[in-house]
Formats: structure tokens, C-alpha cells, sequence
């Protein structure tokens, strides 16, 4: 436990001190949540915006600290040799793709008690679903994002690393139904849209927290996404 | 275990003995090498970066690997280090195979890259806190600090240390977990001739306390001073494989020279006692030969009647660097 306990704790550091990274991961999600709170802007069926709005900057916070933040962040580590040294030493790959995964979810846990917060204190927002199951699915959703990010750090090179997870994240924000729902995209798109992890992922919490439902469909997708994501990263992973 | 044999306590294994005294350890470890490399070879497409390498490495000794570039150093010391799979040969690193037993090996070794390897965000201190906990019986991140000499420099971050900590940092974490062999990929490049020296002593005293070291460096001056073997290799394989003094003994006798005009190595050739000339560029030109003395008497006498300045005459054996480049043809460094 200590090796895992330690490299989790200097993962932690090094994600806070990113700054380009922590602005974009931390305030991009708040910014988007008062803004969009404040004009009202929601799809037509959803009574009260936050509803919409919040499971929507989760995800979206997730996102960005797994995919984005940890994919550039490791594949630097990479291109600096920092894994290569750390593979001589007696801290196994599967600790240190654990403790990757653990940085994400503590500092992820941070962003969503401020979302929370900004949510209910600003915007009167009350969870009506089962808040256990909600909970649960902001750990898969993490661990997926987290696995994707390794994934595309495990792949790419550093700098096209970069260019793809920034890619991929204006992708997912505007089809993956973090702005706008993706069934409610026109045609074709919308059937791809719903497929991808970012949709199945805000589509549960919108369903668990706005209309006290399970949504098995999308924990299904999300999870098999999770799967495939943390299996690919794990053996493409590269110490160099 | 053994008992404590005063025989075995020679100059040689006098070195062995660790801190504490502990020589039990020391004559149980005497018989067997710390690395035994027997027919390794690894090729990249092509390439053969290491072919048919055979050597061993004491416990205790300092043991330096030298060659030009693209030798095979890396490809070797990387076979060892457990980082790339060998095509066919046998390897024992302190009696493991570091292809299927990476992790009996991973908590004896310290290693330090040739450059990079440190998060550049991260300080000295925060970095040798974090490499203790993966080792049983680690050194305190202060000791180390101390030791380095980058006690003022411990809450820098990394990429605004010079060049030289960088390196000193990249010793001090190589040695965390008290190694018993520990790979030192040119340790003092980037350092000034003050840290430098400050680092030999250190490295010494890694080797007085009981290490076994293998070192890769471009400063023949270091290999000289540090290695108490000195293995030189080319193209994949092992040239020579020998004391440092022994080395240049075996070497012919020479006279060397510089000189600001520019001469044809055939030329000194015609001399009756020269055997062979090189020059090694900037001016600089060795003669090999049998009779030294009869050799400096046709030489200044060549050298007066063409009306040619001769400058820094010396004659005596080889020079490591003579010895590298006699049988590398290349530069030390290139």
C-alpha cells in the first residue's frame, strides 16, 4: 500500500500544479454551469435548467481531468523519461496506473463538491433520484476517462497526445451530449452520439438525478466503454 | 553464514567491506560475479547493436563500459537494466535473469539515466520522498540532500536546477534504496570540474561501502580516476576488457606531438623508427614506435630542416584516450 499511497500523492501534486490544466479543468465547468444557469438555457422537456445543467458539468469536469488532464500529463511523463526511471524501481505498472486513476478521482471529487454547491446554493437545485447510485456512476464515469486518457497517452505521441485529447474534447462537449442532449441531435449523428461514453455517461446522471430513474442503457454503454478502456491502456501502456 | 576469513581481507577485498563492517556478506558475495553477460546479442532490424557480448562484473568493482557512440552501451546497460528483451545470450544480474525475474531485481538496483527521468515540476526533496517508499530499507531524503550537496537547492523545482544538480539529483535518487549495483549512464556530464570531482568521491564511497557499479562516460580522465576495470567496445562487441594501468602498459610505446602546421600523417611515416601515425585532429599527431629515443632525435631533425614548429613534445606509453582510439578509430567524442 505504501508505493500506491505515495505515487498517488505526488500524482495529486503534479496534477495541481499544471495551472494551464487546473484553469481548464476547474473553471471551465463552474464558468459554463453560472453562465448557462443564468440565461435559463435548457432542452425544451427540462422544467428547471440546473437539472440539465449539472449532470452535464460533471461530466464534462470528469472529462477533463481524466482525458484531457491525464492523458498530456502522462504522455510528458513519457517524453521526459520520468516513467522509464520510475520503471527501475520496485513500484509496479499496475500501482502506478492506480495511483493515476486514484489522482483523477480525488481531485474530480473536489470539482464536484463545488459544482454542487455553486448548484444548489445558486441555482436551488435538489437531488431526487438515488444520490448511492450517482455516486457509483461518477466513479465508473471517472475510471472510464481516466482509462481513455491512458489510452491516447499510450498511443500517441506527447504532442499529438496533446492535440487529441484537446480534439476529443471539443468533440465530446458539442456531440457527446454535454451541451446539448444527443438524441436530439439531427439524423444519423444522434445514434452515434448516444454512443459515446461522454452521452451514456451524462444520460444516467440525468436520469438518476433529475428523474429518479436507473438508466441501465447507459451504465451498460458507459461501463463497456470503461472496460475496453482501462484493458487497452493497460496493455499499451509503455514505460518509454 | 561464513565465517569471517582473514585471508580474504587482501587490498582488493579490503574495499568490499561495508560501513557497518559487515564481512560475512563480503565473502559469500566474493565468489559469485554481481553481472555475468555470456553471448548476449540484440539486433534492430539490420542493426546489430550487440553482438556476441561476454563479460563479467565483480561484486565491488567499478566497472566501466566505453565506446563511441551508437557502441552498444546503451542497448547493453539497458539488457541489464531489465528495460529491453535480449534476441539470444545468457544474462545473471545479481543471480536473476532480468528478462523473466524484473521484479527480484527492480529493488537491488539504482539507476541513473543519461538525461531526464525526473518530473520537471517536482523539487529535490519531493522526489527522494517519493522514491523511499518503494524501497525496504531506504535512505532519508535529507541524508541524500546532504550528500549531494543540494541541501539549498532541496525546494527547487527540477527545471530551474542547473545542469549539474539536475545530474547530482539524478545520483541521489539512483541510490535511494541503498543498490547493491548501480548503473551510472554518464554521471557527471553537465557538471563543472568542482561538482564533478565532488561526485567521484561519492562514487568511490558508493564502491567502499559495497556497490557494485557500472558506469558509461565520455571523460577518459573519469574512467581513469573511477573504474577499476575498464571494458571497451565497438560495433556491438567487447575490443578489451582490463585494468585501467594494464591498458595503457599493454599499449605500444609513443611520442606525440602538436603542431600549428598541417602534416601528412605518410609523411611521418618515412621516418626509419616511426611504426604507424595518427593524428587526432586539431593539430594533434601520435607516433607509435619501438625506440622513443631514436624516434625524437630523426623527428626534431625532420622537423628543423622542413622548418616546422614543433609544440608540447612528449613521449611514454598510451594515454587511455590513445588506447580508445587505437582500437575504436573514433573519437572519444564524436
Amino acid at each position: 500500500m505504501q508505493p500506491l499511497i505515495a505515487q498517488t500523492k505526488m500524482e495529486i501534486r503534479l496534477t495541481m500544479r499544471r495551472f494551464e490544466a487546473v484553469l481548464i479543468t476547474m473553471i471551465v465547468p463552474v464558468i459554463l454551469l453560472i453562465f448557462f444557469g443564468l440565461i435559463g438555457l435548457a432542452p425544451d422537456d427540462y422544467s428547471r435548467p440546473i437539472d440539465f445543467l449539472l449532470p452535464s458539468m460533471l461530466v464534462l469536469a470528469v472529462m477533463s481531468t481524466g482525458l484531457v488532464g491525464l492523458s498530456i500529463r502522462t504522455a510528458y511523463e513519457r517524453s521526459y523519461g520520468v516513467l522509464k526511471r520510475l520503471g527501475s524501481t520496485p513500484l509496479s505498472r499496475s500501482n502506478l496506473l492506480l495511483a493515476k486513476v486514484n489522482s483523477v478521482i480525488l481531485v474530480t471529487l473536489g470539482q464536484i463538491v463545488v459544482l454542487i454547491l455553486i448548484a444548489t446554493l445558486g441555482f436551488g437545485w435538489r437531488p431526487e433520484g438515488n444520490l448511492l447510485l450517482a455516486g457509483l456512476v461518477l466513479v465508473i464515469g471517472t475510471a472510464t476517462f481516466a482509462g481513455l486518457g491512458l489510452l491516447l497517452a499510450g498511443v500517441l505521441r506527447a504532442e499529438t497526445t496533446l492535440a487529441a485529447a484537446n480534439t476529443l474534447y471539443i468533440f465530446l462537449l458539442l456531440f457527446g451530449g454535454i451541451i446539448w442532449p444527443a438524441d436530439r441531435l439531427p439524423g444519423g449523428i444522434s445514434f452515434i452520439g448516444e454512443l459515446l461514453p461522454s452521452a451514456a455517461f451524462s444520460t444516467a446522471m440525468r436520469e438518476i438525478l433529475a428523474n429518479g430513474e436507473t438508466a441501465v442503457t447507459p451504465i451498460i454503454i458507459l461501463s463497456l466503454w470503461g472496460i475496453a478502456g482501462i484493458i487497452l491502456a493497460s496493455r499499451t501502456f509503455r514505460w518509454e | 553464514m561464513a565465517s569471517i576469513n582473514p585471508a580474504a581481507q587482501s587490498i582488493e577485498s579490503r574495499r568490499l567491506v561495508g560501513a557497518n563492517g559487515s564481512t560475512e556478506a563480503v565473502t559469500a558475495r566474493e565468489s559469485v560475479a554481481a553481472v555475468s553477460i555470456s553471448d548476449l546479442r540484440k539486433s534492430y532490424g539490420d542493426l546489430d547493436a550487440v553482438d556476441g557480448l561476454s563479460f563479467d562484473i565483480k561484486q565491488g568493482e567499478i566497472f566501466a563500459l566505453l565506446g563511441p557512440n551508437g557502441a552498444g552501451k546503451t542497448t547493453t546497460l539497458e539488457i541489464l537494466e531489465g528495460y529491453r528483451k535480449r534476441d539470444s545470450g545468457e544474462v545473471n544480474v545479481l543471480g536473476f535473469d532480468p528478462q523473466h525475474d524484473a521484479d527480484s531485481i527492480k529493488p537491488l538496483i539504482g539507476v541513473m539515466l543519461q538525461s531526464g527521468g525526473i518530473y520537471p515540476s517536482v523539487t529535490p526533496f519531493e522526489l527522494l520522498d517519493l522514491l523511499r517508499n518503494f524501497y525496504p530499507n531506504a535512505r532519508k531524503p535529507e541524508e541524500l540532500l546532504e550528500l549531494v550537496g543540494l541541501a539549498d537547492s532541496a525546494g527547487t523545482h527540477y527545471r530551474h536546477l542547473s545542469g549539474g544538480q539536475q545530474r547530482r539529483l539524478a545520483l541521489a535518487a539512483a541510490i535511494v534504496g541503498r543498490p547493491k549495483l548501480l548503473f551510472l549512464d554518464e554521471p557527471t556530464s553537465a557538471m563543472d570540474p568542482q561538482a564533478r570531482r565532488a561526485t567521484w568521491d561519492l562514487i568511490e564511497d558508493q564502491r567502499n561501502q559495497g556497490t557494485t557499479i557500472i558506469l558509461t562516460t565520455h571523460f577518459m580522465e573519469e574512467a581513469e580516476r573511477l573504474a577499476d576495470r575498464i571494458a571497451i567496445m565497438d560495433h556491438g562487441r567487447l575490443l578489451t576488457l582490463e585494468e585501467p594501468a594494464t591498458l595503457r602498459r599493454n599499449g605500444g610505446s609513443t611520442v606525440r606531438f602538436s603542431s600549428p602546421a598541417s602534416i601528412e600523417p605518410a609523411e611521418l611515416e618515412q621516418l626509419s623508427s616511426a611504426v604507424s601515425v595518427r593524428s587526432t585532429g586539431q593539430g594533434q599527431y601520435i607516433i607509435e614506435t619501438e625506440n622513443p629515443i631514436v624516434l625524437l632525435d630523426e623527428l626534431t631533425t625532420w622537423a628543423r630542416t622542413k622548418d616546422i614548429l614543433i609544440d608540447d613534445l612528449r613521449a611514454g606509453h598510451e594515454t587511455l584516450e590513445d588506447v580508445f582510439l587505437r582500437l575504436t578509430g573514433h573519437q572519444v567524442r564524436e
